[in-house]
């Protein structure tokens, strides 16, 4: 037997790494700010988003939406109300975005370039583990936590909350009921990513929000 | 779940990667790949192993063995001004001060190290 030992020190996902690094340079030419919205199935996001979507849109900032779910154009549809162009992504089964699947759907997305655009959201299927693995190319990784869903969501899935730029609480408006430590919380998304912003909101009272939207905004000149 | 698309990618790699080599590596069987996974990869060795079989099937990585080489997160330490290893991913204190660390210097690797091949085991094509 002779054997060999080839030495290869590639990372797994390369291809992907490559796709979305080829993605943020778009972005960057064209000045759009991207944003990956990411968090467990019924957050919020899509209310967080539509939210957003809407009082950009009223402000005058020209934004769109893509959309991943496994199945249906529900959230598209929702998404849609807010008079932004949005595109749903069926995954068909795929736990996750990937950076091709954003490429295939810009490129193919009537009426809709990344140079007539301020802002971009992806709102990623709903799953707090295998999108942290999956560069999409964003500026911003945003995860979204409910007070439903527990305080100790973070301590759980330590990668996904590691990994992100921006934390937001969703649904304030029922922290009450749900007997949501917010102190403990805070605590918590600090313990994994020291130093994060983070935001207290709730779509439904818009409370919150204009924090939300300050920072977006500084985001995009530049700051913070 | 996304193991099975990192082994089917890390199947293409090495299959890849054999295809270019000079004889008379090209063709040989792989007997063993090593991977290089951070703590903060988002993945189970063990459902990579599990997957391993079934994708290396038909392939020259048929009947090879998959070592996962966890690594665990290494932050940096400004106020030690210094890096340390943490023993788990539910805190990112220094373990030396206690201080929130925000850095992390090892821990999110996803990547192929090496694979050992067999090159007298070329398979013969007519």
């Amino acid at each position: 037997m002779t054997t060999r030992i080839v030495e290869l020190r590639r990372g797994i996902l390369k291809k992907n790494d490559e796709l979305a690094a080829g993605l943020r340079q778009s972005y960057t030419a064209a000045g759009v700010l991207v944003l990956n919205l990411v968090s467990s199935p019924g957050a919020g996001k899509t209310a967080f988003l539509e939210w957003t979507l809407r009082e950009l849109k009223a402000r005058g900032s020209r934004v769109a939406a893509l959309v991943g779910d496994l199945e249906t154009d529900n959230d598209a549809r929702r998404l849609a109300a807010s008079g932004a162009p949005v595109r749903q992504i069926n995954t068909h089964g795929i736990c996750h975005l990937d950076a091709e699947m954003i490429g295939k759907h810009l490129d193919g997305w009537e009426g809709v370039a990344l140079s007539g655009l301020d802002y971009l959201f992806i709102e990623n299927v709903g799953n707090l583990v295998c999108p942290s693995s999956y560069d999409l190319g964003e500026k911003i990784r945003v995860a979204l936590l409910s007070v439903t869903e527990g305080e100790d969501k973070p301590l759980k899935y330590p990668t996904m909350f590691n990994s992100a730029d921006a934390a937001v609480i969703t649904k304030m408006d029922i922290a009450g009921p749900c007997d949501f430590n917010l102190d403990l919380a805070l605590r918590n998304i600090n313990e994994i990513r020291p130093g994060i912003r983070i935001f207290e909101t709730s779509a439904k009272t818009g409370a919150g929000m204009e924090e939300w939207l300050g920072y977006l905004a500084g985001q995009r000149a530049g700051r913070g | 779940m996304h193991e099975l698309s990192l082994v089917s990618s890390i199947v293409e790699t090495v299959t890849e990667t054999l295809a270019g080599l000079p004889e008379p590596s090209r063709g040989a069987r792989v007997l063993e790949v090593r991977l290089r996974v951070g703590a903060l990869a988002s993945v189970v060795p063990d459902s990579l192993t599990f997957c391993y079989d079934i994708a290396t099937e038909g392939t020259p990585l048929e009947g090879s063995r998959l070592v996962v080489n966890v690594l665990p997160v290494v932050v940096h330490c400004e106020r030690c001004a210094e890096d340390a290893t943490l023993d788990g991913v539910q805190s990112f204190r220094c373990p030396r001060c206690g201080e929130l660390c925000g850095e992390i210097r090892q821990g999110r690797e996803l990547e192929i190290e090496s694979f050992e091949i067999d090159e007298d085991k070329v398979e013969e094509t007519a």
